[in-house]
C-alpha cells in the first residue's frame, strides 16, 4: 500500500544547533504513529517541518506520493502543543470561523458530540478549562475531515482524568480510520495510542517499531521492587542479583515465578512488593541510559 | 482569494473590536474628551496669552481697574495681570518664565523688567512701549478686516484630533494587534489552514477601515451636536478625505505588522513613527514659519496630507479639484504601503 506520508532525511538547523538530524519514516494509512522522546529531542520541530510551519534545512517530504501541494492544507488537521486563538470569540464562533477556511468540512454538531463540547460551546474560547481546551483544539483540527491528523503533545498539562478522557477520544478518532502522528513524552500515552513508535533523542530517531516489538527487543525481563529493609543479613546468599535504588531493592528476572519462589523460600515478606513489566520507558532507559523525563 | 475566508476573518476581527468593551469605549471617548477639553479650555479665547506681573499689588488676581499703570496698556487684549507684593517675588517668577513681563505700578518714569531670553517678553515690551505713545503721535496705519467669518480655534483643531485618533487607531489596531497574534501563535494556527496571507491582510485592513469610519461618524456627530462645526465644503468630500487617509494609515500599519514577534520592539517602532507624525502633521500647531526642511520632512507622513485636505474642505470650501494633490499622494502612499506590507508579511517571524 502507498504511504500517505513519507519523510526522507529531514534536517533542521537553527544556526549551530541541530534540532532534527536526518529523520526518515513512512506512514501507512490508518496508522497512529508516535514520536516519543524527552523534551528537546526534536519531536515538535520534526512535525512542524512536516506541517509546513517551518522550512527544513534539508530533506524531502511526500504526501500521497508527491511533494506537498495546495491540497495538503485542505486535507490535514493540526493541533499544536500550545496555541492562542482569535480573542473574544466563543467556542462555537471559532469553529464556524475555521470551518469557513476549508472546502470540505464536518458539521459542527458532529464535532460537538464527538469531542463533547456541548457544555461550553457558547463560552469564550479562552475561558474554558485545560481539558475542555484540548478537546476543543482537537475539534478544530478535525473541522476539515482531515485524512492525516497531527497532534503535538495533546495531553501535556492535563490531570490524569482529563488525560484519560482525551485518550478515549483519540481512540474513537483512530477507530474511524484516521491516520495520525502524535508527539509525546509520556510513554504510557505512546503505548496506549500508537500502532507504531519512533523514539527520538538529540534530533535523531534511535529506534522505530511497534511498542510491543520495541519492548521485546530492547527491554526484556520483569522488575520486582520491594522495600530495602526486607533484605537482612539472614537473607545473604539470595541467588538472584539485587540492585539497591534509594529505599528499594530491584530484582531483574526473566522468570517471575521462580523469583517469587526464591523470595518465599528465604522468608522475605512480600507485602508492599510491586512487579513492573517492561515498557517504552525502560526501552529508552536501556538505549540511552537516561529517563524519558530527565 | 476566496471571499468566504476573507469574510470569516473580517467578521471575527470586528466581533473582537466590538466585544472588547474597554478598548471599544476608549476609541470613542478619547477623541471626544480631547475635543471637549480643548473647547472648554480655550472656548472663544485665543490660546496665546501674555502674563504681566505688577507690584506692589495686594492680591494675586489683581483688580485691573485699580492698577496705577498706563491706561492704554491696561486696555490691551490678551494680557493677564498678576499681582506681587514686592519686586523680589516678581523677579523670581520672571526668571523662571512663569510671567513674561514685570512692571512697577505708579506714575512715570515707568520701571519694568523683561528677560532677554523670552520672545514673549520682547513682544510685551514692544506693546508696553507702544502704549506710552500719545494717540496723536501714532504712525499712520489702516486696519483691514479679513473677509468672511473667522475660523474658531476648535474648528481648526477638531479635524486634527480626529485625524490623530485615526492614526493611533490604524497603526496600533493593525500593527500592534497583528504582532501580538504572531507572538502568541494565532497566526501560526491560521497559517496551517488554507487561508492565504493576502486574505488575512485584506481582512485586517478592511476591518480597521470600517471601524475607523464608523468611529469617525459617531465622534463627528457627537461633537457636532455640542460645537456645531462650520464645514464650508461638502461632507462627501470630507468623508472621502478621511477614507483615503484611513486607507493610507491602515496600509502603513500593515507594513509595521508584516514582521516581528516582539511587542516591546513594535511599541518602540510605533512610537517612533506616530509621535513625529503627530507633531509635524499640524495636528496641534501650524508649521508656518518652521524651517523649510521641517516642512518638507512633514510631507512624508500621510497624516499631513489628510489633514491639509480635510482643513481645505472644512475651512476653505475646497472641492475635489483643489484637494487633488493630497488625494493623489494619499492614493500613492496607500498602494506603496500595501505592496510593501504584502511583500514583507510573514506568518511566524
Amino acid at each position: 500500500m502507498e504511504s500517505i506520508l513519507k519523510v526522507k532525511n529531514l534536517v533542521k538547523h537553527y544556526r549551530s544547533v541541530v534540532a532534527v538530524d536526518g529523520v526518515s519514516f513512512a506512514l501507512q494509512p490508518g496508522v497512529c504513529f508516535g514520536l516519543l522522546g524527552p523534551n528537546g529531542a526534536g519531536k515538535t520541530t520534526t512535525i512542524e517541518v512536516i506541517e509546513d510551519v517551518i522550512l527544513p534545512t534539508a530533506g524531502e517530504i511526500f504526501y500521497k506520493g508527491a511533494p506537498r501541494g495546495p491540497s495538503f492544507r485542505e486535507e490535514v488537521g493540526i493541533q499544536f502543543q500550545s496555541t492562542a486563538l482569535l480573542n473574544f470569540l466563543t467556542v462555537r464562533e471559532t469553529l464556524q470561523t475555521f470551518k469557513s477556511f476549508f472546502t470540505q468540512t464536518a458539521p459542527i454538531e458532529e464535532l460537538v458530540e464527538l469531542c463533547r463540547l456541548g457544555e461550553f460551546l457558547d463560552q469564550y474560547n479562552d475561558k474554558i478549562s485545560g481539558g475542555q481546551r484540548q478537546r476543543f483544539l482537537l475539534a478544530l483540527a478535525l473541522i476539515n475531515r482531515p485524512e492525516l491528523l497531527f497532534l503535538d503533545e495533546p495531553s501535556t498539562g492535563l490531570d490524569p482524568q482529563a488525560r484519560r478522557n482525551l485518550w478515549d477520544l483519540i481512540q474513537n478518532i483512530k477507530a474511524a480510520g484516521k491516520t495520525m502522528i502524535l508527539t509525546t513524552h509520556y510513554m504510557e500515552e505512546a503505548q496506549f495510542l500508537c500502532d507504531e513508535v519512533a523514539i527520538m533523542d538529540y534530533g535523531k530517531i534511535i529506534v522505530q517499531g511497534t511498542p510491543e516489538a520495541l519492548i521485546r527487543q530492547h527491554s526484556s525481563g520483569t522488575t520486582v521492587v520491594m522495600p530495602r529493609d526486607r533484605f537482612t543479613p539472614k537473607t545473604d546468599g539470595f541467588p538472584l542479583p539485587v540492585n539497591t535504588v534509594k529505599n528499594n531493592v530491584e530484582i531483574k528476572t526473566d522468570d517471575v515465578n521462580q523469583c517469587l519462589e526464591q523470595l518465599i523460600a528465604f522468608g522475605i515478606d512480600l507485602s508492599d512488593m510491586t512487579v513492573r513489566s517492561p515498557n517504552l520507558e525502560s526501552v529508552f532507559l536501556n538505549l540511552t541510559g537516561r529517563q524519558l523525563r530527565e | 482569494m476566496r471571499f468566504k475566508r476573507l469574510w470569516a476573518i473580517l467578521r471575527a476581527r470586528n466581533l473582537e473590536f466590538f466585544r472588547d468593551r474597554s478598548a471599544f469605549g476608549w476609541n470613542f471617548i478619547f477623541p471626544f474628551l480631547l475635543v471637549a477639553g480643548f473647547g472648554i479650555i480655550f472656548g472663544g479665547k485665543t490660546y496665546t496669552e501674555y502674563k504681566i506681573g505688577v507690584f506692589p499689588a495686594e492680591s494675586e488676581p489683581v483688580a485691573i481697574a485699580a492698577l496705577d499703570i498706563p491706561p492704554r496698556f491696561k486696555e490691551m487684549n490678551h494680557l493677564k495681570f498678576i499681582g506681587f507684593p514686592d519686586a523680589a517675588r516678581g523677579l523670581e517668577k520672571l526668571k523662571h518664565h512663569r510671567i513674561d513681563f514685570l512692571l512697577k505700578t505708579g506714575q512715570g518714569p515707568h520701571q519694568y523688567w523683561v528677560s532677554d531670553a523670552s520672545p514673549k517678553g520682547y513682544v510685551v515690551e514692544q506693546m508696553f512701549r507702544a502704549s506710552l505713545i500719545p494717540p496723536e503721535n501714532e504712525p499712520n496705519a489702516e486696519k483691514k478686516e479679513i473677509q468672511g467669518s473667522a475660523i474658531r480655534y476648535i474648528d481648526w483643531l477638531f479635524p486634527g484630533i480626529l485625524a490623530m485618533n485615526m492614526m493611533f487607531s490604524a497603526l496600533w489596531g493593525v500593527g500592534y494587534v497583528v504582532v501580538r497574534y504572531r507572538k502568541n501563535g494565532v497566526l501560526k494556527r491560521l497559517k496551517v489552514t488554507p487561508l492565504s496571507a493576502i486574505e488575512y491582510i485584506a481582512a485586517q485592513a478592511i476591518s480597521r477601515i470600517f471601524l475607523l469610519m464608523f468611529t469617525l461618524v459617531i465622534v463627528w456627530t457627537g461633537c457636532n451636536l455640542i460645537f456645531s462645526f462650520d464645514v464650508q465644503g461638502t461632507y462627501l468630500d470630507l468623508f472621502l478625505v478621511f477614507f483615503l487617509g484611513s486607507l493610507s494609515l491602515t496600509s502603513l500599519g500593515l507594513v509595521l505588522a508584516s514582521r516581528g514577534t516582539s511587542e516591546e520592539f513594535t511599541t518602540g517602532i510605533l512610537n517612533f513613527i506616530s509621535w513625529p507624525m503627530m507633531f509635524l502633521s499640524e495636528v496641534w500647531f501650524s508649521l508656518e514659519g518652521a524651517p523649510q526642511w521641517v516642512k518638507t520632512f512633514a510631507t512624508i507622513f500621510p497624516l499631513t496630507h489628510m489633514l491639509t485636505a480635510a482643513r481645505k474642505v472644512m475651512h476653505d470650501g475646497a472641492g475635489l479639484i483643489q484637494i487633488s494633490p493630497e488625494i493623489m499622494v494619499l492614493s500613492m502612499m496607500t498602494l506603496g504601503f500595501l505592496a510593501l506590507g504584502a511583500a514583507l508579511f510573514s506568518w511566524n517571524k
